[in-house]
């Protein structure tokens, strides 16, 4: 399975270009800009948490729209736009399809992205990604908050079409000869998060008109002056984002499904496992979402049913964990750098699976719930899972797309230092949260485990961040200068051999 | 894929699925005893506000920023609020519940020693969020 390679072209040709690798370009290129965009804006926001008092930041206005821009930028336009970059470039090779099903409608998927990425960064809103009623409505400053209400309706409808494209492309144009349980776990990984997208993404949308009406004064849905229920924005947003984790999450394991086997010269160990995993995450997810709401004032009975149906989904993730630990066992592997991520990927994902039981557990989750503990414990999903995993692939998928191969001692020191600064900020803000204090503070009470504990997420992310420099440096110098990539065995496994989806295991 | 044996991956299953039923019985049965309020609870009504917090004793009197409570005396917190989404937390006692306009949300402590404590605001409710803090005095009984 190689990505063809084309020749250089004027940029124009590739951005009016309705082809899955062209389109998948554009979103790789979009995403990475986000990802490095929304991450200044996180060294910005532990820059100022280094020391109580403000640092950098002149105002709590200002701090406010630094982490909403922050959360949305890398949500909604660097983790989806990324796996779709992916999904772009490999699915309808998996399937053995010359195109997306819909090329058009592909492109204009991805057209969509950057209008909604200006709406939400020239509006600059401060009501925090959950955009939270009567504040949203009675407090929030326009025409910010309504820019990025019309932001996220546009990458709305954009998912809605690119997972359309995904389901059809999977199921209406595999090639007659290959059943649906031969399609590679990368491909099943985008066709689970198809479908949870189509499930999930409607109750948002509604949402997001009733609140951009409820601004307007003309409806009075969630605003309790005119009889409405914050509440139940609460449920329709997490009917949506809940399952929305597991659509982040899901194309990232995906990504570790081609990566692992590969590196390790082996076969996946269980492929039929990796499928039921992830239908069972897919349906599961859609149990659990008012664990986001505890305390909110809950009845019991909600409490529980709603505890029960988050740790319904703990069995199907740890399959995925098995299934890798499974694969790795007794295999020649080799750590080049896409396997490195990806295996830190998969202990990160454990560790923030742990932490994700305390909270599902009624009477810790009011210690926990907002505070820092739950931004270490949501960062370890989509830093330390997803962008790991999604990083690793990027490095994976680098010779395929450009020819030319990354520099792999660069690739190894930006996941050692990303790895370390991982864990320093993200641990470390679990045990903050331990500790009291609130998430979205601009500023905090001399505490002294306080100030340490943030100055000790300071340090890891300022690490982070010249992680990714090198990083960026890398992906440049070598796209244009690297070494010419062997596109039939780029990393010196040994031959085509050891690309397990086309391999058999002589010991099954 | 198919005809070799999974049996390590079954048991592994098993194993978590056992896990989450014990973490699920402890957590149902630790919080069946928490939300059993003491009948001998005294009443707080508490209001959030953006950015501070009001306290109503029973008897009327009412405080602002600050809360004194008599050490092991149960107190039940009527939590309400007056505009926007807030959070009422003493962390220290791990009191926790959301003020939310409209609804009255009700959370009960017994505190068990004479001190001070954080009383602050853990659902962000715009610009003063970080500072919408105040002091639980917890005192020996003044009779």
């Amino acid at each position: 399975m190689t990505l063809e390679l084309q020749k250089p072209r004027p940029i124009w040709q590739i951005m009016f270009s309705s082809h899955h690798t062209d389109v998948g370009l554009l979103y790789l290129i979009s995403s990475l800009t986000f990802l490095f965009l929304g991450g200044t804006l996180a060294l910005g926001i532990r820059a100022e948490l280094f020391l109580p008092g403000s640092q950098i930041i002149a105002d709590a206005m200002t701090f406010n729209r630094i982490f909403t821009v922050h959360g949305t930028t890398l949500i909604f336009l660097f983790i989806i736009p990324f796996a779709s970059a992916v999904g772009n470039y490999y699915v309808p090779i998996m399937v053995r399809y010359k195109d997306m099903a819909y090329p058009k409608l592909n492109a204009i998927a991805f057209w969509m992205i950057p209008p909604a990425g200006v709406l939400i960064w020239l509006g600059f809103a401060d009501f925090t990604w959950y955009a939270t009623p009567p504040y949203s409505i009675i407090s929030a400053p326009g025409p910010a908050a309504d820019m990025w209400i019309f932001g996220l309706k546009i990458l709305g409808v954009s998912s809605v079409l690119g997972a359309l494209n995904f389901i059809v492309t999977i199921l209406k144009c595999k090639h007659p000869d290959m059943s649906i349980g031969q399609i590679p776990l990368l491909a099943w990984s985008f066709l689970s998060s198809s479908l949870i997208i189509l499930v999930a993404i409607p109750t948002f949308a509604a949402a997001l008109l009733m609140l951009l009406t409820d601004r307007l004064g003309v409806s009075g849905f969630f605003n309790p002056a005119m009889g409405g229920d914050p509440i139940s924005y609460a449920h329709l947003f997490w009917f949506t984002f809940h399952p929305e984790v597991y659509v982040l999450v899901i194309p990232a394991i995906g990504m570790m499904y081609e990566i692992i086997p590969r590196f390790s010269r082996k076969p996946i160990y269980s492929y039929n496992s990796g499928i039921f995993a992830f239908v069972m995450l897919s349906i599961v997810g859609f149990s659990s979402w008012a664990h986001h709401m505890y305390a909110t004032g809950m009845s019991f009975t909600e409490k529980t049913v709603f505890m029960v149906g988050t740790l319904a989904a703990v069995p199907a993730s740890a399959m995925h964990v098995f299934n890798f630990i499974a694969t790795m066992w007794n295999a020649r592997i080799k750590f080049s750098t896409p396997m490195m991520w990806a295996v830190g990927g998969i202990a990160l994902f454990f560790s923030a699976g742990a932490g994700g039981v305390a909270n599902a557990a009624m009477p810790l989750d009011f210690t926990t719930h907002d505070t820092y503990w739950v931004v270490g414990h949501f960062h370890l999903f989509v830093m330390g899972t997803i962008a790991f995993g999604s990083i690793g692939f990027l490095y994976y998928m680098f010779p395929y797309v450009t020819g030319r191969m990354y520099n792999e001692t660069l690739g190894k020191i930006h996941f050692v230092l990303s790895f370390i600064g991982t864990v320093l900020v993200f641990f470390t803000q679990h045990v903050l949260g331990l500790y009291g204090m609130p998430r979205r503070v601009f500023d905090y009470p001399p505490i002294p485990e306080w100030i340490a504990m943030n100055q000790i997420a300071s340090i890891g992310a300022m690490i982070i961040g010249i992680s990714m420099a090198v990083f960026l440096a890398n992906m440049i110098h070598s796209a244009g200068k690297g070494k010419l990539a062997d596109t039939d065995d780029p990393f010196g496994l040994g031959g085509k051999y050891y690309y397990p989806f086309e391999a058999k295991n002589p010991s099954h | 894929m198919s005809g070799h044996s999974n049996w390590p991956e079954w048991i592994y299953v098993a194993v978590v699925i056992a896990l989450m039923c014990w973490v699920g019985a402890e957590a149902w049965e630790a919080e069946r005893l928490i939300e059993h309020v003491p009948e001998e609870a005294k009443i707080i009504i508490v209001t959030g506000q953006q950015w501070f917090w009001t306290f109503e004793h029973e008897d009327g009197t009412k405080e602002i920023g600050e809360l004194h409570v008599e050490v092991g005396q149960p107190y039940k917190f009527e939590i309400v609020s007056k505009d926007v989404n807030h959070s009422f937390n003493i962390h220290d006692y791990v009191v926790l519940m959301d003020a939310i306009p409209g609804r009255v949300n009700t959370v009960w402590f017994a505190p068990d020693k004479v001190g001070e404590h954080d009383i602050q605001c853990r659902e962000y409710c715009g610009l003063i969020h970080y500072n919408m803090r105040g002091t639980l005095y917890v005192e020996e009984p003044s009779h």
